[in-house]
């Protein structure tokens, strides 16, 4: 059971199963604060971080733990950190939103609309001044981030400056509860980023191959020299914005409409009919995640808190140096 | 040693840390052909090349989210926000991303970058080219706060700035740019050649971040001031025949508690000052750091002079402005028995 094909089937079926879990963490307020799920939208990660290398980095949103898991984060440290334990990848600063990993380049978990374009920006000029040639910087971001002046100032710098970013807009047609035609004067998002200058095509959202293979492609052009492409992916979300959304804006047979599309069940149907996988692979999928969830469980709640007197560490690079705790 | 103007000096040091460091870079709106439009970048793209000193569009979002991107893999970043009126933009990248990165990441990542931005009045500019927005960064864990009052603490503060670990706003008062500027609009420009903080070291020198300097001993009363006011508060003392010790902050965050505190409890009296509109201004912060370290050493109550609750007014641009007159009638009621 390997082959690409596999490997982006079992990825999407991680992220599905670790969400679920953390949707249900969350009811027993194990998990708290905000949780966004990414579950519909799987393809899109499992796609286009299966074509990146070690070397690249990733800059992602707040619905972001399908992109942490995918990138190789140990589900135990992204699940302490949903849980705000001091060995969560963040240390227990960020909780679900704000997912970071050095070592991975994994650079958020970013919680504000828009807010991490410019970091992308930065991090590929930060690369191309440097001679590190061939490294590329995914930026993840929803559709409702086209309307903040941040992506405007990004994607305008990025393409004036000809930096290797692969700008990946995830389409999921609802910024929050206002629609993509209540929020975008030109709702063809690719077409509006071609007036930056730059390849912009539109993809399946919901078709893992679709999505590496469209990644691939313009990765080859980035890594290339080629300067920045913008991919929408149409995607939808099968639930809601977050966990304090009743989702009273989508009609019940639109949402019906897109589940059928479900990216793991089509694709999952596909490979055992071609005879690619037969359906005890599949099975089996569903129960390795299942105990990665599990074990990540287990260690979330074993793991200890920060203590509250370490709070002022990493304000700065003195700790303590302007900090007052009264 | 060499006589410089505060925009020579910015330069200076810019020339120097550049020369020092090739991860140092410095970007902005018009600050590299052009040289910036108060020219204190002047001649560096030549000197460093287009890679080191470039020019940006008017997009300071853009301008400080690359930077903090830049510093998180391995770049010193250096920008100049053409106007600290332009900020507002930025506002999001500075508060949420340079300040933040280091503590959400757990120290994974960092953002050692300075953030250069021309402040204050005294140029006619309106509510638009003349604001002190300092107390909007110091409100903020994780970033360092720096205002510069002459020359020689600009280049040395500038210095330790970009070799500073940690995301710097470093605020210039324009009217200081030239000369010592007192206040008193109008009589005639002394420049900094006249003065011995227009005296600059050559090559390498950095002033510690967080010390404050005393301007001028006295020991009748205390005046906490930073940036233009300094000079003013000399030009008042001067003017009432009063003894007043001037304590130059230099920087707001981290703040130099230890030098406020020594001079508070010698006087018993105690002035702050700023240019900055008054409710919730930095002199708020200073008040009540005064009046908790110093209450049983204080001979009257604290008095604040600052601009006023308005936005930055055009043609009444001095009666805002704190000048010599208002900070000394201040001085003398302080000092009533």
């Amino acid at each position: 059971m390997t082959g690409p094909q596999t490997k982006l089937l079992r990825d999407m079926i991680r992220i599905r199963v670790f969400e679920e879990r953390c949707a249900e963490l969350y009811g027993q307020q194990k998990i708290r604060g905000f949780l966004h799920l990414y579950i519909g939208e799987e393809a899109i990660a499992a796609g286009v971080i299966s074509q990146l290398t070690k070397d690249d980095s990733i800059v992602a949103t707040y619905r972001e733990h399908g992109h942490a898991l995918i990138r190789g984060i140990p589900a135990t440290e992204i699940m302490a950190e949903m849980y705000g334990k001091a060995a969560g990848c963040s240390g227990g600063r960020g909780g679900s939103m704000h997912l970071f990993d050095a070592e991975r380049r994994f650079l958020g978990g970013n919680a504000i609309v828009g807010g991490h374009l410019p970091l992308a920006t930065g991090l590929a000029l930060a690369d191309k001044m440097l001679h590190r040639k061939g490294r590329v910087t995914a930026c993840f971001f929803g559709e409702g981030a086209v309307a903040e002046g941040e992506f405007h100032e990004a994607m305008n710098l990025a393409s004036i400056w000809n930096l290797p970013v692969l700008f990946c807009c995830e389409n999921n047609l609802y910024a929050m509860g206002t629609s993509l035609q209540s929020s975008e004067s030109e709702t063809n998002l690719s077409l509006k980023a071609s007036s930056y200058n730059m390849p912009s095509w539109s993809v399946d959202g919901m078709d893992a191959e679709a999505t590496a293979g469209a990644a691939s492609r313009a990765l080859d052009t980035v890594r290339g020299g080629g300067g920045p492409v913008f991919l929408e992916f149409r995607t939808y979300r099968f639930r809601a914005h977050s966990m304090f959304d009743p989702d009273l804006y989508r009609k019940p047979d639109e949402v019906a409409k897109w589940t059928e599309r479900d990216p793991i069940s089509t694709f999952s149907a596909q490979l055992t009919s071609a005879g690619t996988l037969t359906q005890e692979h599949i099975d089996r999928l569903w129960v390795e995640a299942s105990q990665e969830t599990q074990d990540a469980v287990d260690f979330a709640e074993a793991a200890e808190w920060e203590p509250v007197e370490n709070l002022e560490d990493h304000v700065g690079a003195t700790d303590g140096a302007s900090v007052v705790l009264v | 040693m060499t006589a410089m103007t505060m925009i020579e000096a910015i330069r200076d040091a810019h020339l120097v840390a550049m020369e020092r460091d090739p991860k140092v870079v410095v970007f902005g709106e018009d600050v590299g052909y052009f040289g910036g439009v108060f020219r204190c970048t002047h001649g560096l793209q030549e000197r460093f090349g287009d890679h080191r000193c470039f020019d940006t569009p008017i997009s300071e979002a853009g301008i400080v989210g690359a930077a903090v991107g830049m510093a998180a893999y391995g770049l010193r970043p250096c920008v100049e926000i053409q106007f600290a009126d332009y900020m507002y933009p930025a506002y999001d990248q500075i508060v949420s991303e340079a300040a933040r990165l280091r503590h959400r990441s757990a120290g994974d990542f960092t953002s050692p970058l300075v953030i250069r931005m021309p402040t204050g009045g005294g140029i006619y500019g309106g509510q638009t080219h003349s604001q002190s927005p300092e107390a909007l960064f110091t409100h903020v864990a994780g970033l360092k706060t720096v205002v510069v009052s002459n020359p020689y603490d600009a280049k040395g503060l500038l210095i330790a700035a970009i070799e500073d670990d940690d995301p710097v706003i470093f605020l210039e008062p324009k009217r200081v740019y030239n000369g010592p500027f007192d206040g008193h609009h109008d009589k005639p420009i002394v420049p900094w050649s006249k003065h011995p903080l227009g005296e600059v070291p050559d090559g390498h020198y950095t002033i510690e971040i967080g010390k404050a300097r005393v301007h001028r001993e006295g020991t009748d009363l205390t005046v906490l001031a930073y940036g233009t006011l300094v000079h003013v508060a000399q030009a008042a003392a001067e003017e009432q025949g009063i003894d007043a010790e001037i304590i130059d902050l230099r920087t707001l965050v981290p703040l130099d508690v230890d030098a406020i505190v020594h001079s508070v409890q010698k006087t018993g009296r105690c002035l702050v000052v700023h240019e900055a509109t008054r409710t919730s201004g930095f002199g708020a912060e200073l008040s009540a750091i005064v009046q908790e370290r110093c209450l049983f050493h204080l001979e009257a109550p604290i008095i604040r002079v600052c601009g006023w609750d308005t936005p930055y007014p055009h043609a009444h641009e001095w009666s805002y402005f704190p000048g010599p007159e208002r900070v000394g009638n201040a001085m003398q009621e302080l000092m009533k028995p």
